[in-house]
């Protein structure tokens, strides 16, 4: 089954797991901004990467035939240094109109700041007056009750924000209604200890509809698995579920989120010619 | 709500194993951290009352378990937030860079 991982971090991961992804039927990802695992030390920095994003990486997703998106923002992590993150939020119009940007994110919140309020909602300032799609990072473990609350209201407070051009992304069972009640999209990532597993993604299913959600490996520099959708898919099989019913959550679904963005181009894998150009990589 | 395509006992066989395992290894683990020195400082720690609040839960019925287990873990939720954030003079001012 062709399938789309809306959210990984292919920066992290090695050409190999484009390979072993796209033998798996993926055929699109998409990659928010995140953190490097160190805080960066100047707008520069973010520069750079933001051309790795636009740039390099669909370069890279290419040689495997996989069509690759991406989302710009400093995280929220980094969010505590105001002042840097007001210089990366007034850098980010130089990159947005690029191919394959789909929006801002992953904006959000991660330790529930005051620091990092301030610099979410600046963050959807800049989308709403770009008039962009957000992708929502909410925090790990204790912090994702409450921060996502505190997201919600957030957004909720701001006139202008259409939920359903909204993404809230790593829903577990006690955050995924807040997010579908309001008529915001919605996104379970699949790890291997923290947020949730393939089973219980599942149950969330099977309890909450198919209709606003998508799954997602959040595959990174950390523990992480590129090919957990798969995994998802194959238990949605095992328990008897349509084929029609797994790819609206794992192909459809993003698709039709991501059709909101004016700059959205997307050649479903049935149409590519036995012509289609295929580009390999460049000899080191 | 989708309906789940497996009746229950079907569930059950194909996770009956699985459940079990799970089972013993919280209890194996348990029965480490008794064994290990110290175990007293263990029991007053809040992380663990959180732990036995949730196994208690395993025992309860209904559909919300995991949902109500995800709420132990987590911090408590101030409606009040942003008007407090608002007013405590530390919150920064939003950047006149970026139209409000």
């Amino acid at each position: 089954m062709y399938y789309i991982d809306p959210h990984i971090h292919m920066v992290s991961r090695v050409t190999d797991d484009y390979e072993r992804i796209a033998r798996m039927g993926c055929v699109a990802v998409s990659e928010p901004a995140f953190w490097a695992g160190f805080d960066r030390g100047s707008v520069d920095g973010f520069r750079d990467y933001f051309r790795q994003l636009t740039e390099f990486e669909p370069k890279r997703a290419g040689w495997s035939g996989i069509q690759h998106y991406t989302w710009l923002c400093i995280n929220a992590k980094e969010a505590e240094n105001v002042e840097l993150s007001r210089e990366v939020i007034k850098m980010i119009p130089e990159f947005i109109n690029k191919p394959g940007v789909l929006g801002i994110g992953e904006i959000g919140l991660n330790k529930n700041t005051k620091n990092e309020s301030i610099i979410f909602q600046e963050h959807v300032q800049l989308a709403m007056q770009l008039d962009e799609l957000i992708l929502i990072h909410t925090p790990h473990l204790q912090d994702k009750l409450k921060g996502t609350r505190m997201i919600i209201d957030m957004l909720m407070s701001d006139r202008r924000v259409q939920p359903e051009r909204v993404l809230i992304d790593h829903v577990e069972e006690h955050t995924v209604g807040l997010a579908k009640e309001e008529g915001f999209w919605c996104a379970m990532t699949l790890y291997p200890i923290t947020k949730c597993t393939p089973s219980r993604a599942a149950d969330i299913i099977e309890a909450y509809g198919d209709d606003r959600i998508m799954v997602n490996s959040a595959g990174d520099w950390g523990p992480s698995n590129p090919i957990a959708v798969p995994d998802f898919i194959q238990e949605l099989r095992r328990r008897g579920h349509p084929e029609s019913k797994i790819k609206k959550i794992v192909y459809d679904n993003p698709l039709e989120f991501f059709r909101q963005c004016k700059r959205f181009e997307f050649t479903p894998p049935d149409t590519l010619s036995d012509n289609s150009e295929v580009i390999e990589p460049q000899k080191v | 709500m989708i309906a789940a395509v497996q009746t229950s006992p079907e569930v059950f066989e194909q996770t009956f194993l699985l459940v079990r395992a799970r089972i013993l290894e919280i209890a194996a683990t348990l029965d480490r951290l008794d064994r290990a020195e110290a175990a007293e400082s263990v029991r007053s720690d809040p992380r663990f009352r959180q732990i036995q609040q949730g196994l208690e839960i395993l025992l309860s019925d209904g559909f919300h378990r995991a949902a109500q287990i995800q709420e132990i873990f987590s911090d408590q939720y101030d409606p009040t937030w942003m008007k407090k954030y608002l007013t405590t003079g530390e919150r920064p001012a939003l950047s006149p860079s970026v139209p409000h």
